[in-house]
């Protein structure tokens, strides 16, 4: 599987391998809608377990950015890892699996990374209009959006 | 959107809590004048999110035409605590009790995914005995979770009486609990390399005196339910969702084994001692309210099946693996999930070498499996969308996290 990707796509695959027997490869951002839609169509990869982030402030590309894949046929996990920069958006895989449309606005919403094409691409679980995204890692943990408190809550802080 | 359509517009306005409702509106936008059933204008209404049939705080926006949902958007949150946030910021043993409070009424299923999942960072073990402790007590909590969703279910759907009935026998589990670790829903049970406790003396005992009392009991409830009328006509052919569907979104757990789809994590991909035991996956066929109902109650009793087969081998030895005092896994990351009682429950933890994890990702299956509902209810009526919410058995603790 990994061979016929890697013929097709060289470079753009970075890295695959195995980690404590879970498999997972790293690719190039630029192709990674491809990838995926591959992995599904020709992989039986149809199950989009989970669609998460990573924030890393140092690197330059800040934002690892990861699905996790299981296919029912070959009862087997796969970990499709990207990598990219704070501001930078992706494809968004909700025309392959529909799961995402929630997972992506997760992601959204706690890192502030965007998907192009996402039908709805809107905070879900902070309100719509909180500043700030909660799970980058320069985002403290008692910070909070304090005018929003204020405003709506109507008291000086949540803490 | 018309006048009648504004007013309500203003409404949820004010009782949105703080989150902007016309944006949410805009979504639901779908549908021109003539193509309302009874001619009429479309409205939106607010469901929750103070409403005792949504299990906690969700809110449903609904769009009907008369009794008929056109479609609906989930407005989830307002239990967010950050939990993912404040892994990054608490050792890995000290945040072990926090994942209790994700899926509070199967809180021992949430500690063993978690626990496990730093086990496989760490490259340790549990011991046998320890696995098997784990085995019974996460049965009997799938067992604990499944009666308080048919009892609450039920209600929704208008049967008070298996309530309490399940509240009932559901208190002979938790006090297995309490004796086990001193609490009743947020067990704290596990620790990563084993469990704390020894079980009790008695404590094999108690769990058979329950397995025997426990059993019958469900055909009590089937007594009450499969066969009666109303809840037969509440609950067949609703809420209908195929398993190509089910995959697509990403639909675990008895939703997709309701649509014929023989999975389970405790076979496809076993973890703890479950390899040892013998036990069927029960599955549905047309994928509605009624098979989630049978496929639950089928998942019951092979609980029974597996909790009297680990208590009757029992190995015995030591219940902690060599654990380190201090914590620190290699660097690297770990996905681990396991059949938690709503579906796949994972972990993902980034490791960077420090104490500390990185990031700890939850997969929560009531997060996941509450994305289907707009698919399940389009189309049925208002009554249809408390059934549906209902068999989708969501945890808002654990649907925001």
């Amino acid at each position: 599987m990994l061979g016929r990707l890697k013929q097709r796509y060289g470079s753009g695959i970075r890295e695959a391998s195995t980690y404590l027997g879970q498999n997972y490869m790293v690719v190039e951002a630029s192709i990674i809608s491809q990838a995926l839609q591959i992995l599904r169509d020709e992989h039986d990869f149809d199950y989009c377990v989970d669609i998460t982030a990573v924030h890393y402030p140092q690197r330059e590309k800040q934002f690892d950015l990861l699905w996790i894949l299981y296919s029912f046929a070959r009862n087997e996990r796969i970990r499709v890892k990207t990598m990219i920069a704070d501001g930078e958006s992706v494809p968004s895989s909700d025309p392959i699996w529909p799961t995402a449309n929630w997972l992506e606005r997760e992601v959204f919403d706690m890192f502030g990374i965007r998907f192009d094409g996402h039908p709805d691409l809107k905070r879900i679980l902070l309100p719509e209009d909180w500043k700030g995204h909660p799970l980058r890692k320069d985002y403290g943990i008692i910070q909070q959006d304090e005018e929003w408190v204020k405003v709506n809550l109507g008291i000086e802080s949540g803490q | 959107m018309s006048n009648g359509t504004k007013t309500e517009d203003t409404k949820m306005r004010a009782h949105g809590a703080g989150k902007d409702a016309g944006s949410y509106i805009s979504h639901l936008e779908l549908g021109e004048k003539d193509q309302t059933f009874l001619d009429s204008d479309e409205l939106i209404i607010n469901m929750g999110p103070q409403h005792p049939a949504t299990h906690g705080v969700l809110r449903v926006i609904l769009k009907l035409d008369g009794e008929k949902v056109l479609g609906t958007e989930c407005v989830i949150g307002y239990l967010h605590r950050g939990v993912e946030k404040i892994a990054e910021h608490r050792t890995y043993t000290m945040f072990n009790p926090y994942v209790d409070r994700m899926d509070y009424v199967a809180a021992v299923s949430n500690g063993l995914g978690y626990c496990e999942a730093v086990e496989k960072l760490l490259n340790i073990e549990a011991p046998p005995r320890a696995k098997y402790i784990r085995v019974i007590l996460t049965e009997l909590n799938r067992l604990a979770s499944h009666q308080l969703w048919l009892g609450t279910h039920a209600l929704d759907i208008g049967a008070i009486t298996p309530l309490f009935y399940l509240f009932r026998d559901r208190e002979e589990i938790l006090k297995i609990f309490e004796r086990y670790c001193g609490a009743r829903l947020t067990t704290h049970a596990f620790r990563i390399g084993g469990c704390q406790y020894e079980t009790y003396d008695g404590f094999e005992q108690d769990v058979i005196k329950f397995l025997d009392f426990g059993l019958p009991k469900i055909d009590e409830y089937e007594e009450l339910l499969t066969t009666n009328r109303i809840w037969v006509e509440r609950t067949k052919g609703v809420g209908k969702i195929s398993a190509q569907d089910c995959i697509a979104l990403g639909v675990t757990g008895p939703v997709l084994r309701a649509s014929g789809v023989k999975w389970d994590l405790r076979k496809a991909q076993p973890y703890a001692a479950y390899p040892e035991f013998e036990f069927e996956i029960p599955i549905g066929q047309n994928g509605d309210t009624y098979d989630r109902y049978l496929v639950r109650m089928q998942e019951m009793r092979q609980s029974f099946r597996i909790i009297r087969q680990a208590v009757s081998k029992i190995p015995e030895g030591p219940i902690m693996a060599k654990v380190p005092k201090v914590m620190k896994p290699p660097v690297g990351e770990i996905y681990h999930s396991i059949e938690a009682p709503k579906g796949e429950l994972g972990y993902f933890i980034v490791s960077d070498g420090s104490t500390q994890p990185y990031r700890v990702r939850v997969r929560p299956p009531s997060f996941v499996n509450l994305q289907a509902l707009d698919l399940m209810v389009r189309g049925q009526l208002v009554a249809d969308v408390i059934a549906v919410i209902g068999t989708l058995d969501i945890v808002l603790g654990e649907v925001d996290r």
